[in-house]
C-alpha cells in the first residue's frame, strides 16, 4: 500500500473524488494553480482543468455562499478555508444557510458541500494560525464536523463527506500534516512515512461518519480524543504507566456514542482533552454525555485536559498547548482518586 | 408577452483570469498602460466624486524617467523632507533584511517583508499629524520607521522577547502603537478598513479635526468588511483616507482575482461616491502628494477619499512562501514602474542633493545601526531561547480585571 502524509492523503481523496464524479469542485483561496498553502490542491487544477479547481478571491463568506449555490444546482464542491481561524467571514453562511437548507426547504433544496480547514496549534503561528473552532460548528443543527487524525482517515473521511448530502466541516489538524505529533517538540519530527496510519489505499476508499476508533486499549480509565490529541494521549499514557483506553473520535457529529459508553463504563474513568479553550469546549458535551450515560460506573470525577481560555499565545504555544504532561497528571488524578 | 429575438445559441462559461505570465514565462507587463508623470490633474480637495472619475483610471505620477518632479501634483515636498524621505525608506529596507535573515537564523517563527513597497507607507505618513491614527496591515512597517518608532521596539515584538510592547501575544510583525497612531494588527484580513472608518466616525462625532487611514492589500478588497468600510464611509462623509496597495499579488493568486472584470481597484470607490485616486506607489512624491490631497479633504470636512497605490510585492509573501512556483523570478527586476528608492535617490542626485558616494555611506551607516540595535534586541532575547515575557503574562489582559476561572487556570498552571 502507498505510503503518504496527511497532505497526500487529501489530495488523494480530492483527485479519487473528482475522477469519479464530475460534480466534485474545488476551489478556494491559492487552491488553483498553486495548489494551497498547504498545497493539498497542488496538480488537481492540472489535471481537472479550471472548471474543476480554482483560486477563489479572498472573501469566506463569497466562498462558502456560492458553494451553496453550487451545491443547490447539483454540484460536489469541496472548498478550502486557509485557515479554520479565517472561516468567520463565512460563518454566517455555513451556520444559517449551508447547515439549514435542507430543513426550512423540508428537503426540496440541499446542500452537499465539504468545507476543509487547517485547524489547531503547534506550529507557531499566533492567535490567527492556530485556533481550534470545532464546537462552534458543532453547536450547529445541520452541520456535520469531521477531524481526522491520520492520513488513512484523513482519505476515507474526506471521500465519505465529499459524498455525504448534508454539508460537513473538515477540520485537518495542522500539525499532523506531516507527521504523528506526541507534543514533544522539543523531540525530532516523525514523519507518517514510518507510521502504520501512513499507509493509505490509492483508490476509492471510505471510513464511515459517525464512527470512533480505539487507537490502544486499556482498562483503568478512557481518554477521549480528537485530532493532534490522540497522539498526545497515547503519549501520556505511555508515559505514566496508566492503562488508558485511548478513543479518537473522527467524528465530533454525529458522534459515536455506543463506543464511548462501552468503554467508559469498562474503565469507569474518563478524562477528555483537547486543544480549544476549556470553556464550552466539546469536552463539556462529552463530559455531560458520560454523566448522563455512566453515571453509576465512573469511580472518579470525569475530567477535562484543554486549552487555557485565552487567545493562543504565539510565545507561550508550548505552555499553552495542553501536552504530554498535563495530560499525564490528569491521568494521575483521576487514577488516586480511587 | 412577445417573443424574444432571436439569440445565437452560445452557452455561458466560466471565465477563470490568470495572470499573463507564470514560471518560465518571461515578465510581460505590455498589459498596464501607465500614463507618463505629469499628466493627470489636480482637482480642488472639494472635488465631488462624479467630477473626478477620470483619476480612479490613471494614475497620478510625479517623477519621471529623468529624476525630475513634474506636474500639478508636485512641490509638496521641501528638499529637506525628500532627503528625509530616501533615509526612511532605506531603513525601512534594511530593517526588513536584519529580521527576515533573523527568521532564517531560527530566531523567530516568522517574517513579512515590504520589499519594493517602502515609499508608500513612509510618504503616506508624513501627512497625517499626531492623534491621527493607522489601520494598517502587516505590510506597512514603513508608517511606524518614518514616524520614529524605536526600531528596537520593533525588533522586540519580532523576537517575542521580554521586551516586547505586545508580551509576546502576536506574531512578528503584528505591531501595535497608539503613541504612534498605529492600531494593534489583525491577522484576519480586511477587518481593519472598516474599524478605521468608524474611528474617523467618532472624531466627527466629537468635532474633531483627527482623520483615520485604513489600510488593506488588493486581495483583501474581496472581503465584506471592505465594502462595509466603504458604504459606511461614504454615507457618513468620514474624514478617512481608504489605501488599497495594490502590490499584483495576494500570496499566488494575482491582482485580477479580486478585481475582476473593473479595470482598477480606485474604480470600486466610483460606485460609492467616493472620490478615488489610482497612484503611482514607487513615487515616493505622488504617494505624498496624494495622501495630502486626501487628508487636506478629510480634514476640511469634506469626506471620505479611496487611494489605490499602484507597487509590486518585491519578496515572497512572507516567510512560509516560496513565489517560484507561481510567478517568474524576474518580475520584480522588470516591474515598470521601478524601485522606489532608486527613483527618489535619481531625482536628489539631478537635484544634486546626493550623489552615489553619500548613498553608499548612508546605506553602510543604516546597516551598522540595525545590527548595532539588533545585537541590543538580541540581548533582551529571541523566541526560542528566550527569555521571553513571563509565561504568567498569558493571562493577563484577556479582560480587564481576570475573572476567577482565569485566576484559576493560572495557577494550574503553575507559572
Ligand atoms: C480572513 C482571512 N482570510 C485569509 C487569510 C490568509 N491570508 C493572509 S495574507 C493573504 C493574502 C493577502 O493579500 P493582499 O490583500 O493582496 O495583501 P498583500 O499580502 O499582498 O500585502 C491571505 C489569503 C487571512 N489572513 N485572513
Ligand atoms: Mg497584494
Amino acid at each position: 500500500m502507498p505510503r503518504m502524509t496527511m497532505i497526500e492523503a487529501i489530495r488523494s481523496a480530492m483527485d479519487v473524488a473528482m475522477e469519479r464524479d464530475p460534480r466534485v469542485v474545488v476551489f478556494g483561496e491559492d487552491a488553483g494553480y498553486f495548489g494551497g498553502v498547504f498545497r493539498c490542491t497542488q496538480g488537481l487544477q492540472k489535471k481537472y482543468g479550471k472548471h474543476r479547481c480554482f483560486d477563489a478571491p479572498i472573501s469566506e463568506s463569497g466562498i462558502i455562499g456560492t458553494a451553496i449555490g453550487m451545491a443547490a444546482y447539483g454540484l460536489r464542491p469541496c472548498v478550502e478555508i486557509q485557515f479554520a481561524d479565517y472561516m468567520f467571514p463565512g460563518y454566517d453562511q455555513l451556520t444559517q444557510e449551508a447547515a439549514r437548507i435542507r430543513y426550512r426547504s423540508a428537503g426540496d433544496f440541499t446542500v452537499p458541500m465539504v468545507a476543509r480547514m487547517p485547524t489547531g496549534g503547534g506550529i507557531f503561528g499566533g492567535q490567527t494560525h492556530s485556533q481550534s473552532p470545532e464546537t462552534l460548528f458543532a453547536h450547529i443543527p445541520g452541520l456535520k464536523t469531521v477531524i481526522p487524525s491520520n492520513p488513512y482517515d484523513a482519505k476515507g473521511l474526506l471521500i465519505a463527506a465529499i459524498e455525504d448530502d448534508d454539508p460537513v466541516i473538515f477540520l485537518e489538524p495542522k500539525r499532523l500534516y506531516n507527521g504523528p505529533f506526541d507534543g514533544h517538540h522539543d523531540r525530532p519530527v516523525t514523519p507518517w512515512k514510518s507510521h502504520e496510519l501512513g499507509e493509505v489505499p490509492a483508490g476509492h476508499f471510505t471510513e464511515p461518519l459517525g464512527r470512533a476508533a480505539i487507537r490502544r486499549e486499556g482498562r483503568d480509565v478512557t481518554i477521549l480524543a480528537y485530532g493532534t490529541m490522540v497522539f498526545v494521549a497515547l503519549a501520556a499514557a505511555e508515559e505514566t504507566g496508566v492503562d488508558a483506553e485511548v478513543i479518537d473520535l473522527r467524528t465530533l457529529v454525529p458522534l459515536d456514542l455506543e463506543t464511548i459508553e462501552e468503554s467508559v463504563k469498562k474503565t469507569g474513568r474518563c478524562v477528555v482533552v483537547h486543544e480549544a479553550p476549556k470553556t464550552c469546549g466539546f469536552g463539556a458535551e462529552l463530559l455531560a454525555l458520560v454523566s448522563e450515560r455512566c453515571f453509576y460506573h465512573l469511580e472518579a470525577p470525569a475530567t477535562r485536559v484543554a486549552g487555557y481560555d485565552t487567545p493562543y499565545p504565539h510565545a507561550h504555544e508550548w505552555h499553552y498547548f495542553p501536552g504530554p504532561k498535563r495530560v499525564g497528571s490528569a491521568l494521575k488524578a483521576v487514577m488516586e482518586n480511587v | 408577452m412577445k417573443d424574444a429575438p432571436d439569440q445565437p445559441h452560445v452557452a455561458p462559461t466560466l471565465f477563470v483570469p490568470e495572470p499573463q505570465c507564470r514560471p518560465g514565462d518571461k515578465p510581460d507587463f505590455t498589459g498596464l498602460v501607465f500614463p507618463r508623470a505629469g499628466d493627470a490633474r489636480r482637482p480642488p480637495i472639494d472635488a465631488r466624486a462624479e467630477d473626478i472619475h477620470d483619476l480612479a483610471y490613471s494614475l497620478i505620477r510625479v517623477l519621471d524617467d529623468h529624476g525630475k518632479a513634474v506636474g500639478p501634483w508636485a512641490g509638496s515636498l521641501s528638499d529637506e523632507e525628500a532627503l528625509a524621505g530616501l533615509r526612511d525608506m532605506l531603513k525601512t529596507r534594511a530593517y526588513d533584511a536584519r529580521m527576515l535573515l533573523a527568521q532564517r537564523q531560527g530566531k523567530t517563527s516568522f517574517y513579512m517583508l515590504s520589499l519594493g513597497e517602502e515609499a508608500i507607507a513612509c510618504a503616506f505618513s508624513k501627512a497625517l499629524r499626531p492623534g491621527d491614527m493607522n489601520f494598517p496591515t502587516y505590510r506597512q512597517q514603513g508608517l511606524l520607521i518614518s514616524s520614529g518608532y524605536p526600531i528596537l521596539d520593533m525588533m522586540n515584538q519580532c523576537y517575542s522577547n521580554a521586551k516586547d510592547p505586545v508580551k509576546g501575544r502576536q506574531l512578528p510583525v503584528m505591531y501595535s502603537s497608539k503613541a504612534h497612531g498605529f492600531f494593534t494588527i489583525s491577522g484576519n484580513l480586511a477587518t481593519q478598513f472598516v474599524q478605521a472608518v468608524g474611528w474617523a466616525m467618532a472624531s466627527a462625532i466629537a468635532g474633531d479635526s483627527k482623520i483615520a487611514a485604513g489600510w488593506i492589500g488588493d486581495g483583501s478588497t474581496a472581503e465584506n468588511d471592505f465594502h462595509s468600510a466603504l458604504v459606511f464611509a461614504s454615507t457618513y462623509k468620514a474624514p478617512v483616507i481608504l489605501n488599497i496597495v495594490n502590490n499584483q499579488w495576494a500570496i499566488s493568486t494575482f491582482e485580477g482575482v479580486a478585481r475582476g472584470r473593473a479595470p482598477t481597484f480606485a474604480a470600486r470607490g466610483i460606485g460609492f461616491g467616493i472620490p478615488s485616486l489610482r497612484v503611482d506607489g514607487n513615487d515616493y512624491f505622488a504617494v505624498n502628494a496624494a495622501a495630502r490631497w486626501a487628508a487636506d479633504r478629510a480634514r476640511a470636512g469634506h469626506g471620505p477619499t479611496l487611494i489605490e497605490f499602484v507597487t509590486y510585492r518585491g519578496g515572497a509573501h512572507s516567510t512560509s512562501d516560496d513565489p517560484s512556483a507561481y510567478r517568474p523570478k524576474e518580475e520584480f527586476a522588470e516591474w515598470p514602474l521601478g524601485d522606489p528608492i532608486e527613483r527618489l535617490k535619481a531625482y536628489l542626485i539631478a537635484r544634486k542633493l546626493w550623489s552615489e558616494e553619500r548613498h553608499v555611506q548612508a546605506r553602510a551607516e543604516i546597516e551598522t545601526e540595525m545590527v548595532q540595535l539588533q545585537k541590543e534586541a538580541e540581548k533582551n532575547g529571541t523566541l526560542h531561547l528566550g527569555p521571553n515575557p513571563s509565561p504568567k503574562t498569558m493571562f493577563e489582559d484577556v479582560y480587564k480585571e481576570m475573572p476567577p476561572h482565569l485566576v484559576r487556570q493560572r495557577q494550574e498552571a503553575g507559572v
